[in-house]
């Protein structure tokens, strides 16, 4: 695939452990990238601070390594000042939901035209495993070593409550479908948000009985949830199992956009 | 007892110890392993405190504000971006005299990024109407927590401490430390006193507006309160050397200054480096000592002034810039000296995390010697 190209290799070994769901976002997301057949000189990648915001140092476009938590007031900027660029956001879920969770509401409530990565280990990564806004309640981590005791957020949800246009969830398990998420994204105007759902074997997997990194991405597939398949469980009165999370195209709406390309 | 501790397990240990009520904290390299381990000992109530799980620095703080406004003993530990976060609530702490007490586990700020050490971070937050105190090793990391609690504490000085001790250098360093018992902490640090509390039953407004006619007197209030902050602190220093054997009877510590012609000016872990430093240069004749600057709020102006009285020059080792300017403290210790006819000479060093070694130290006292300072040490000049 000529995404290799978008790679930069010199900057190779990079910092992701053996077994880490990121590098399949990455590269999921540069495969929309070439299916939308964008081009370097157009596109810049936008990120705060954590594993996940890692990313753009690795693709060899113009990008933005901004502080904890605020990449989307970054990309607004980016974005209103030039439209004619394609901007993509990678995130974690404490840069997203936690430190930069107020940039995350407003944007998708400005729907800023750009597409947001999340990948949404459940745990503060980079840090070392400290429990973060999406930490399910119950499990452990160094900040809660007798299994958290707040609720999570669901972040496919507050994206669309707060107005995104485009909201999707998917996991690192599910590449081709993650892969045509993404694509739909970048194709909608307006914010389109994806959540990916991904492995981190260090630092949650370790903690939570999920040791091997097989066992943490079947815990991924087991849990997810096809939104149709979720509808037909509530139609019929079925209960859905509170630890499931939903799977799938949320939604797909057209209110109005903000830096839309003209 | 004395144990092998990492730096972070000896300030988690010594806040323990000092019985925080509220602990609100979010994580960042290197102050992690701190709160970690205060996260585990709330959850395993070896102590009896609330441990809030905030989603940023900013909110780390200013719930902490609130607790202390409340009435509560709180805690808190950040560093770097963590810290550049709690500028506004840092003046807020300040402003309505709530004696907040906070690990400060020094890191550079970005950009560019980098998690490494120096002094910029706390620094930068000199303005802003918390003590800083900085430490040389563990011991003296967990030891100021200690003190730290008892001057911000005292209804004189009812002001907010930074307890800065250096990242990496010492946060994740093991070294042995004296840790006393709770016993010996309670009975050097009484249980918190509010001077004033929110009540339902006696309503009371805090941090609301200021006209002109009030607002220059407040910051005069909290200036008075840090210049009353400095005998307060020998007073605990006092006590504290009393009672555990340890001396911190002073804002500034001297080391092997009598006679000698150079003197250097340092804060933070360099200062065991320099004390190595000086002892070789003692060995080979040359006539230098140090001076170890351990309270930087307040500045200690008359303290350095007295201690440097007899020497000929000075070299301020700075871990920190004012660009555009110099470093902090260089800037400080020329105030301070102004007029006393002493040469002190600046040197921006250790930025970034960049190691700063025994050798080193010696060739800025050539240098100093010879006049040449005021500088950057130990650029890459092949890089830039
Ligand atoms: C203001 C500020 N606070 C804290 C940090 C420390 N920090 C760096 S990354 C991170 C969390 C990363 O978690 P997440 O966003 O979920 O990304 P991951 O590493 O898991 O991919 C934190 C707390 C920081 N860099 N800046």
């Amino acid at each position: 695939m000529t995404a290799e190209e978008w790679y930069r290799a010199d900057r190779l070994p990079h910092i992701y452990c053996a077994g880490c769901g990121n590098g399949t976002v990455i590269n999921c997301t540069l495969a929309a990238v070439e299916e939308l057949g964008w081009r370097r000189e157009e596109t810049v990648f936008i990120s705060g601070i954590g594993c996940s915001s890692r990313a753009p140092g690795y693709i060899l476009t113009d990008s933005l390594h901004t502080t904890h938590g605020r990449a989307l007031a970054f990309a607004t900027g980016v974005k209103l000042a030039n439209p004619g660029l394609n901007v993509v956001v990678f995130t974690g879920d404490g840069d997203l939901a936690a430190i930069g969770g107020n940039h995350f509401i407003h944007a998708c409530r400005r729907n800023v035209d750009m597409t947001v990565v999340c990948m949404n280990n459940m745990i503060y990564g980079m840090t070392g495993g400290q429990g973060s806004p999406t930490t399910p309640p119950g499990a452990f981590s160094t900040t809660t070593p007798y299994g958290s005791g707040e609720p999570a957020f669901d972040l496919a949800e507050l994206a669309i409550a707060a107005g995104a246009n485009y909201v999707a969830r998917w996991t690192s398990y599910h590449v081709k479908e993650l892969v045509k998420a993404i694509a739909a994204g970048m194709r909608t105007p307006g914010l389109s948000f994806v959540e990916v759902m991904t492995q981190c074997p260090t630092n949650y997997g370790r903690h939570n009985r999920l040791r091997r990194v097989s066992d943490m991405i079947e815990y991924l597939r087991t849990h997810a949830l096809l939104v149709q398949k979720k509808e037909r469980l509530v139609q019929e009165g079925k209960t859905v199992p509170d630890e499931m999370f939903t799977v799938g195209e949320l939604v797909r709406r057209n209110r109005p956009a903000m830096g839309v390309r003209r | 007892m004395m144990e092998i501790m990492e730096g972070s397990h000896a300030v988690a240990e010594i806040v323990k110890y000092c019985r925080p009520q509220v602990i609100a904290a979010y994580p960042i390299t290197p102050q992690t392993h701190i709160v970690e381990a205060l996260a585990q000992m709330v959850a395993n109530c070896e102590i009896d405190a609330e441990y809030i799980t905030v989603e940023s620095e900013f909110s780390a703080l200013s719930a902490c504000l609130g607790a202390s406004a409340a009435g509560s003993r709180v805690y808190s530990a950040t560093t770097s971006q963590g810290l550049a976060l709690m500028f506004e609530v840092c003046f807020n702490v300040a402003g309505m005299r709530q004696p907040v007490v906070m690990s400060i586990a020094n890191r550079s700020l970005g950009a560019p990024l980098s998690i490494w050490n120096d002094q910029q971070d706390s620094i930068s937050l000199r303005d802003s109407g918390w003590i800083q105190l900085y430490a040389e090793d563990n011991q003296e990391a967990a030891d100021l927590h200690l003190i730290a609690y008892r001057v911000c504490e005292d209804h004189s000085v009812l002001l907010p401490a930074f307890v800065c001790f250096d990242g990496f250098i010492l946060s994740h360093t093991y070294e042995p430390v004296d840790m006393p018992t709770q016993e010996e902490v309670d009975g050097y640090l009484p249980p918190f006193v509010p001077y004033q509390r929110l009540d339902a039953k006696d309503p009371l407004s805090m941090g609301m507006y200021a006209t002109p006619e009030y607002y220059m007197e407040f910051r005069y209030e909290i200036d008075r309160a840090m210049q009353r902050a400095k005998q307060v602190l020998v007073r605990a220093g006092t006590e504290f050397s009393e009672q555990f054997g340890r001396d911190y009877t002073g804002l500034v510590e001297g080391y092997r200054l009598d006679g000698a012609d150079t003197a250097l000016v340092a804060m933070g872990s360099i200062c065991g480096t320099v004390k190595d430093a000086v002892d070789e240069m003692r060995d080979a004749g040359k006539k230098v000592g140090l001076l170890k600057i351990r309270t930087f709020r307040p500045f200690p102006a008359p303290e350095i002034a007295d201690a440097l009285r007899d020497v000929g020059t000075v070299a301020v080792l700075d871990k920190n810039i004012s660009l555009g300017n110099s470093g902090a403290v260089g800037t400080e210790v020329k105030a301070a000296l102004y007029g006393s006819g002493i040469r002190v000479l600046d040197y921006i060093i250790g930025l970034g995390g960049r190691d700063v070694r025994k050798e080193d130290i010696a060739k800025i006292v050539d240098l100093a010697e010879k006049g040449e300072g005021d500088m950057f040490y130990g650029l890459r000049t092949e890089v830039l």
